[in-house]
């Protein structure tokens, strides 16, 4: 029987700061290995739309004529099946998420005049 | 006779993440029969196997379950590669195993964390959830997720751990270990946890046996089945015994889960210790042709998983049977005769996850 078992714990609570983050005063930290949102190098791509055709979600759209590739942030579930397949090793999941937003949105990126 | 009357139960209610609906016939405080009725969030995912191939069907597996979605989508691919009798490398079952076995503490610190709540013990759910999020991180550093892990895939596993990283897992577990003995402490010893506990929610041997129970609630009530025990990924090759109690009532099942939090870290030593180097994946080539049912443990039960190809690129079916499903007949048996205050707990203690129940 034990009738006071959270003693410990509630002492050792008063005397250390709180467990949560104080976000946003205290940047938030990212773990190394988070899967966030996806990057791309653009000089290096070769809009061979591999990637397009691996997504899951269809969240990337890759252009020949314009040069464009250009990712849904809100399609995009952060998986890395696009991250595996580019020939050229030009994506990367950065370890911080993409901004909210109240709609869908699109990243365009490309030498040429992106679509909107 | 006094007079009957129903109270509906859900399908929203403070102590209920899901929503499962109960039509509760009370007479005064106790409860005469509770008629369950589900289908509040349906979402069509069996269906949705002939529209993703079979590779990108494993994101969707994933997404079936938010807190054992790590083993939906290993029982997936279990049922795949049987299929297209692919060898999976020693070293990608052994990194299932320990992913699964952080899946199955991170599910049972957040069930604790819920049960605590549901009995009003803000603090001890406070204190369960702290450390459930450290195991979250070690989680996000491996797989690069929270809850949705994403490291499985058919033919292997998509991240490796180094052994560095491995024995710093290793270490840290141990540490938060002490931590959740003391909260397991609480748990087991503390006077009016048992008082809401033991004696409550009784469900005999027989009862779970014939019910159809799995997981925590047929260990719970001294039956020792657990679908780990049939060696699949690399439980096979570590030995496996079973955490079991003998009380059936919500502490033993309580039990249980806090035995199993401490076997689980075990097994991940073990892992860690046997683990050699290797490829993490082999290459997959073809399309699948043939049926295979696949089964695993999950922290709630026994998920069964049957797969049906035809050679093209997309399943023929896909069924899923989910431990909650299993658990509502049992869930049912034990309500008859409490008390209408203990439904929370006793719901509670089948761990329901009724978005995965219904897919
Ligand atoms: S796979 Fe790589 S190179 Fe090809 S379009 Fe995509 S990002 Fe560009
Ligand atoms: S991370 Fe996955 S979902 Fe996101 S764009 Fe790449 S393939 Fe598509």
């Amino acid at each position: 029987m034990c009738l006071l078992g959270m003693t410990k714990t509630v002492l050792k609570n008063l005397f250390s700061g709180p467990t949560t983050e104080r976000y946003p005063f205290v940047a938030k930290k990212f773990l190394s290995g988070t899967r966030g949102k996806v990057d791309i190098e653009i000089e290096k791509c070769i809009y061979c739309g591999i990637c397009q055709r691996k997504c899951p979600t269809a969240a990337i759209l890759v252009t020949k004529e314009p040069k464009t590739w250009a990712v849904n942030r809100m399609s995009c579930i952060s998986c890395n099946a696009c991250v595996e397949v580019c020939p050229k090793k030009c994506l990367a999941l950065n370890v911080k998420y993409s901004a909210c937003a109240e709609k869908p949105y699109q990243d365009s990126f490309g030498p040429e005049k992106p679509h909107a | 006779m006094s007079n009957r009357t129903v109270i509906p139960f859900g399908p929203q209610h403070p102590v209920l993440p899901e929503p499962i609906h109960l039509d509760l016939v009370v007479e005064d405080e106790k409860v005469i029969e509770a008629i369950p009725s589900i289908g509040f969030i349906h979402r069509g995912l069996e269906k949705l196997v002939e529209k993703k191939d079979f590779i990108d069907y494993v994101y969707v597996a994933e997404r079936i379950c938010g807190i054992c979605s790590f083993i939906h989508g290993l029982t997936y691919c279990m049922a795949v590669e049987e299929v297209m009798k692919i060898e999976v490398p020693d070293r990608a079952q052994y990194l299932r195993t320990i992913w699964s076995e952080l899946s199955r503490i991170h599910s049972h610190l957040l069930w604790l964390g819920l049960t605590a709540d549901s009995f009003g013990f803000e603090s001890l759910f406070m204190q369960s959830w702290r450390l459930r999020e450290l195991i979250l991180d070690i989680i996000e550093e491996t797989t690069g997720g929270r809850v949705i892990f994403g490291s499985c895939k058919v033919g292997g596993a998509r991240r490796d751990i180094s052994s560095a990283k491995l024995d710093e897992i290793m270490k840290k577990l141990r540490s938060y270990q002490a931590e959740m003995n003391m909260i397991g402490e609480v748990f087991l010893n503390d006077v009016t946890v048992k008082h809401r506990m033991q004696g409550v929610g009784m469900l005999s041997k027989a009862d779970a046996k014939s019910l159809g129970a799995v997981g925590p609630m047929l260990r719970a009530s001294g039956v020792a089945m657990d679908i780990r025990m049939m060696g699949y990924a690399s439980y096979g090759k570590i030995g496996f015994t079973p955490v079991v109690e003998t009380a059936g009532d919500c502490y033993a099942r309580c039990k249980v889960r806090i035995r199993e939090i401490d076997a689980s870290i075990d097994i991940i030593e073990k892992c860690v210790e046997m683990i050699k180097d290797g490829p993490i994946e082999v290459k997959v080539t073809g399309t699948p042709n043939g049926e295979f049912f696949a089964r695993s443990e999950q922290p709630r039960g026994e998920a069964v998983y049957y797969a049906k190809a035809n050679g093209t690129k997309f399943l023929q079916r896909l069924r899923v049977r989910t431990p909650t499903f299993a658990n509502i007949a049992p869930l049912l048996a034990t309500l008859k005769g409490c008390q209408l205050a203990d439904v929370p707990v006793i719901v509670l203690t089948i761990d329901p996850c009724i978005s995965c129940a219904e897919r």
